[in-house]
């Protein structure tokens, strides 16, 4: 499939054109802002990643203890943040790709920080290990198949439903300046 | 006190994930997320290790809020993950994002095995 053609008018938000996309949301070295952005301010750019990564972790732990799951039982919280966690970022990039989260800091704080560190693959992990460990070997294959298949459905969903409701606000706002 | 432990995990864990995925993708310049991945692997064998050591009762469930839920809970990521398989899809190498995904998952799972292993040879 081809690279989507982005909303017109291109963003202004995005200098080198719809050409070049980040693929990896929380750095991707291929973009010049983002290759520069860590010389340009590291206490700050740091600091917003780590505030953002502590405010999705507690999220993720204030799931954990409201919804707490018991030895050897499937680990549904940790299913739940995951896929509400790819559901979100999907959201996010697509807005950043469209321009509309321009802030140099928008992506390092909502994408690096808050989703980076509210979703967890460590936990998947050692949840899947723990079960094949225990002799649950069916357990283990339904939670190493479940996570990523609702995963990449919410990415996929939620990327779709975006750039949709984006083309949509587009074309009213066209709509409007001809009238 | 628990909370302030996954705060302190958190804010150092998710800056080094961005850190380590920048020097990753420093040495190797490749359209495959090689970053995430370490970045997974690595946080996975950390929490099999603690996870070991809090079982065998060599750590503490600060320990573990600290370094499993905080640290290595933002140090991996899915959200990341996701999104990369889905670029690549989009991009239409279909072949290889479920090759780099089925590599993920099982890295991740046998570096937690790897590390339950450890903790048990050393604590067990």
């Amino acid at each position: 499939m081809a690279e989507q053609p982005a909303p017109q008018p291109t963003s202004p938000a995005d200098p080198t054109g719809p050409a070049v996309v980040a693929t990896d949301p929380d750095v991707d070295l291929h973009l010049p802002a983002q290759r520069a952005e860590l010389r340009a301010h590291p206490a700050l750019l740091l600091g917003v990643i780590a505030a953002g990564g502590a405010l999705g972790a507690c999220a993720r732990y204030g799931a954990a203890l409201a919804w707490p799951t018991h030895p050897g039982a499937f680990g549904w919280t940790t299913v739940a943040v995951n896929t509400v966690g790819c559901a979100a970022i999907g959201v996010l990039m697509a807005l950043v790709r469209a321009g509309r989260l321009a802030h140099p800091l928008a992506r390092p704080f909502l994408g690096t920080g808050i989703l980076g560190g509210f979703t967890t693959f460590s936990a998947y992990a050692v949840d899947v290990e723990g079960h094949l460990d225990s002799g649950r070997p069916l357990t283990a294959l339904a939670a190493l198949a479940l996570t990523p298949a609702a995963a990449l459905a919410a990415v996929w969903a939620a990327t779709a439903a975006t750039r949709g409701l984006l083309l949509r606000c587009g074309e009213r706002r066209r709509g409007d300046r001809r009238r | 006190m628990s909370w302030l432990l996954v705060i302190l995990g958190a804010a150092v864990g998710a800056p080094l994930r961005y850190l380590t995925d920048r020097a990753v993708q420093a040495r190797h310049d490749s359209p495959l997320p090689w970053g995430t991945f370490t970045v997974n692997t690595a946080a996975s064998a950390v929490l099999g290790l603690i996870t070991g050591a809090v079982g065998a009762g060599a750590a503490s469930t600060r320990v573990a809020l600290l370094v499993g839920t905080g640290l290595c809970g933002a140090l991996s990521t899915y959200s990341t993950l996701s999104y990369e398989t889905l670029r690549l899809v989009e991009d239409g190498h279909r072949r290889l994002a479920a090759l780099t995904a089925a590599a993920s998952l099982l890295a991740g799972v046998g570096a937690a095995a790897v590390g339950v292993t450890l903790a048990h040879a050393l604590w067990g």
